[in-house]
């Protein structure tokens, strides 16, 4: 099997082997072999749980550094709109742009744009008959990743458009080409990411033939150089030049939970949910079709929504209150979707089901090893301990089922058999008239 | 695991709304470690969710039982409660006996038999008042 790109990623020094990390993975796609929190590719989403709680620094991300804007003749940044929250004071965004020109882009569209193009498109789609109820966003890449892996079910609901990040990219190649005369190739679209996941979408997007956004650096690294160009700047006065219309308030609210929702408008029916384990609970319910009359579902993996990416520097929350303070000064909706944006933002996106959760083999086989499985699971002590390297009993069974791991890897199950060896050996001693194992002699 | 097939039994306590929805979840989560299709899997919970809910407004608690074995779930969902006094009644769509306190908890707008029919392979209900109710049904795959 080919191996997935993942920017999430084990630094094996850092790592001391501690079962933090399998616990908190919401694939259970962790496992400690060798003293080491090893990830399973096939099954990990990207969505930095195991980065927020590693105590050692051992889970890490990848992500292009600033020397990527070297490999092109021209560059354009694409800020999400969490960008903005991440410093003191904004009330005008055009600091912000300025100081990324400083930094080295030579130009700037602001994904906070793109993402009302996708919001006026969303509400053309929910008036269509195309359109599979609940509509569930498809913004966060950890989400989707997750739904492709354990809600096949509910892959037909997804939003069949591009995400926000990706149509920034598609317009403002276009654009740049257009400006410069360039070759789209010599053109570089690179996202100021907030998290691994977005990081990894771009890198192999989902259901998308070919990336379209060619690089991505974390916001954290880029953080002190930008906050040193903006301090020199001090302010700028008017508009400054973008690639695309600024945003209005629509476009800014998409850096938090509920802020797609919201721009729907014209339904109330929706539900904004934030949290990997909250974002679970809500596609079980949806599954089993527990919410009837629902028409969409936002879900952001990380709580906040983009604000509270790993990559982010300031705290979630406060970084919400600064973001509404900026959308406040804005008008409400600044793009027209035309027919043009309209061809580009709705795409063929083949999300296919991944059936790395399975106990693997054809039905049959499926069949047995879970039958396999359950015979494994009632001999095992079922206090999820976590000493074997798998984060629950369960998960270890299935490892055994696989081959991938044996019963004597429990610790619970290796003491039993110490103490039956030592009763034996103290038996014995006891016959040949030695001590007993409370060393009466 | 007499005879191949996977039974697993549970007992749904009476009026414990937050425990409501644990057995019919537990179920969708075994069908899926079995690799049964998404589609069998999503009409079992729904049809299961709303028995268990069932079991908690109405009946006062009961138990559920299912046995998985390839190409078919099935499900017996058992009570010792009220009783239904005219099935056809209840099995009609938008029908509820739900108190209004129970209703504004957002549970018992009246679609749960009838759901359970649509999303099953077969289904039967057997009901006595002041006995209890016995309904079994079949996902096919």
């Amino acid at each position: 099997m080919e191996t997935l790109f993942h920017s999430v990623i084990l630094d094996k020094d850092r790592c001391v082997g501690c079962i933090n990390c399998i616990k908190r993975c919401p694939t259970g796609a962790i496992r400690v072999r060798d003293g080491k929190a090893n990830i399973i590719s096939e099954r990990c989403i990207d969505c930095a749980e195991c980065i927020r709680i590693c105590p050692h620094k051992a889970k890490q991300s990848r992500y292009d550094s600033l020397d990527i804007l070297k490999k092109f003749d021209y560059t354009v940044a694409l800020p999400p709109p969490s960008l903005y929250a991440q410093f003191n004071n904004i009330t005008d965004k055009s600091i912000l742009i300025e100081g990324l020109k400083a930094v080295g882009f030579d130009d700037v569209y602001e994904v906070a744009t793109a993402a009302e193009y996708i919001s006026a498109a969303t509400r053309v789609f929910m008036n269509s008959t195309g359109a599979e109820f609940p509509v569930i966003s498809n913004a966060c890449p950890a989400v989707v990743r997750l739904i492709a892996l354990r809600y096949p079910g509910l892959i037909p609901n997804l939003l069949p458009m591009l995400t926000p990040v990706e149509l920034a990219g598609k317009l403002a190649k276009k654009l740049a080409v257009e400006k410069t005369g360039l070759p789209p190739e010599r053109i570089g679209c690179i996202f100021i990411s907030p998290c691994p996941a977005k990081v990894t979408a771009n890198h192999s997007p989902i259901g998308l033939e070919h990336r379209v956004v060619d690089g991505s650096v974390a916001v954290k690294e880029i953080y002190p150089a930008l906050l040193r160009e903006m301090s020199a700047i001090g302010s700028v006065s008017g508009e400054v030049s973008a690639l695309a219309v600024p945003p209005g308030r629509v476009g800014i609210g998409w850096g938090e939970s509920g802020g797609e929702s919201a721009a729907l408008f014209s339904t109330e029916k929706y539900l904004a949910a934030d949290g990997i384990e909250n974002v679970i609970g809500v596609l079980e319910d949806i599954e089993s079709k527990r919410y009837r009359g629902l028409e969409f579902v936002e879900l952001n993996a990380c709580p906040g929504g983009c604000v509270g990416g790993v990559l982010q520097v300031e705290n979630p929350y406060i970084a919400k209150a600064k973001l509404n303070r900026l959308a406040k000064r804005l008008p409400e909706n600044r793009v027209r979707l035309d027919a043009e944006v309209t061809a580009v933002v709705n795409v063929e996106r083949t999300v296919s089901y991944d059936p790395a959760m399975e106990l693997g083999g054809n039905a049959q086989e499926n069949y047995e090893r879970y039958i396999q499985l359950q015979e494994i699971l009632a001999g095992l002590p079922g206090i999820d301990c976590g000493s074997c390297g798998a984060p629950t009993c369960e998960a270890f069974a299935e490892d055994i089922v696989k081959g991938k791991a044996i019963r004597e890897n429990c610790v619970v199950i290796m003491r039993e058999k110490m103490e039956q060896m030592l009763d034996a050996f103290y038996n014995h001693s006891v016959e040949k008239g030695g001590c007993d194992k409370n060393d009466n002699c | 695991m007499a005879g191949g097939a996977i039974r697993f039994h549970y007992d749904v306590s009476g009026s414990e709304f937050s425990l409501a929805g644990t057995a019919s979840a537990d179920v969708k989560a075994q069908l899926k470690k079995m690799g049964v299709p998404s589609d069998a899997i999503r009409r079992a919970a729904i049809a299961l969710y709303e028995g268990e809910i069932n079991l908690v407004i109405h009946a006062g608690g009961g138990a559920i039982d299912v046995d998985m074995a390839p190409g078919v779930i099935n499900m017996a969902i058992t009570d010792e409660g009220p009783g239904i006094p005219d099935i056809d009644l209840a099995m009609s769509e938008g029908y509820s006996s739900a108190s209004d306190e129970v209703r504004n908890l957002g549970f018992g707008a009246g679609m749960g038999l009838p759901n359970m029919k649509k999303y099953t392979d077969s289904f039967d209900i057997q009901s006595q008042v002041g006995k209890g109710t016995s309904i079994t049904m079949s996902v096919r795959y």
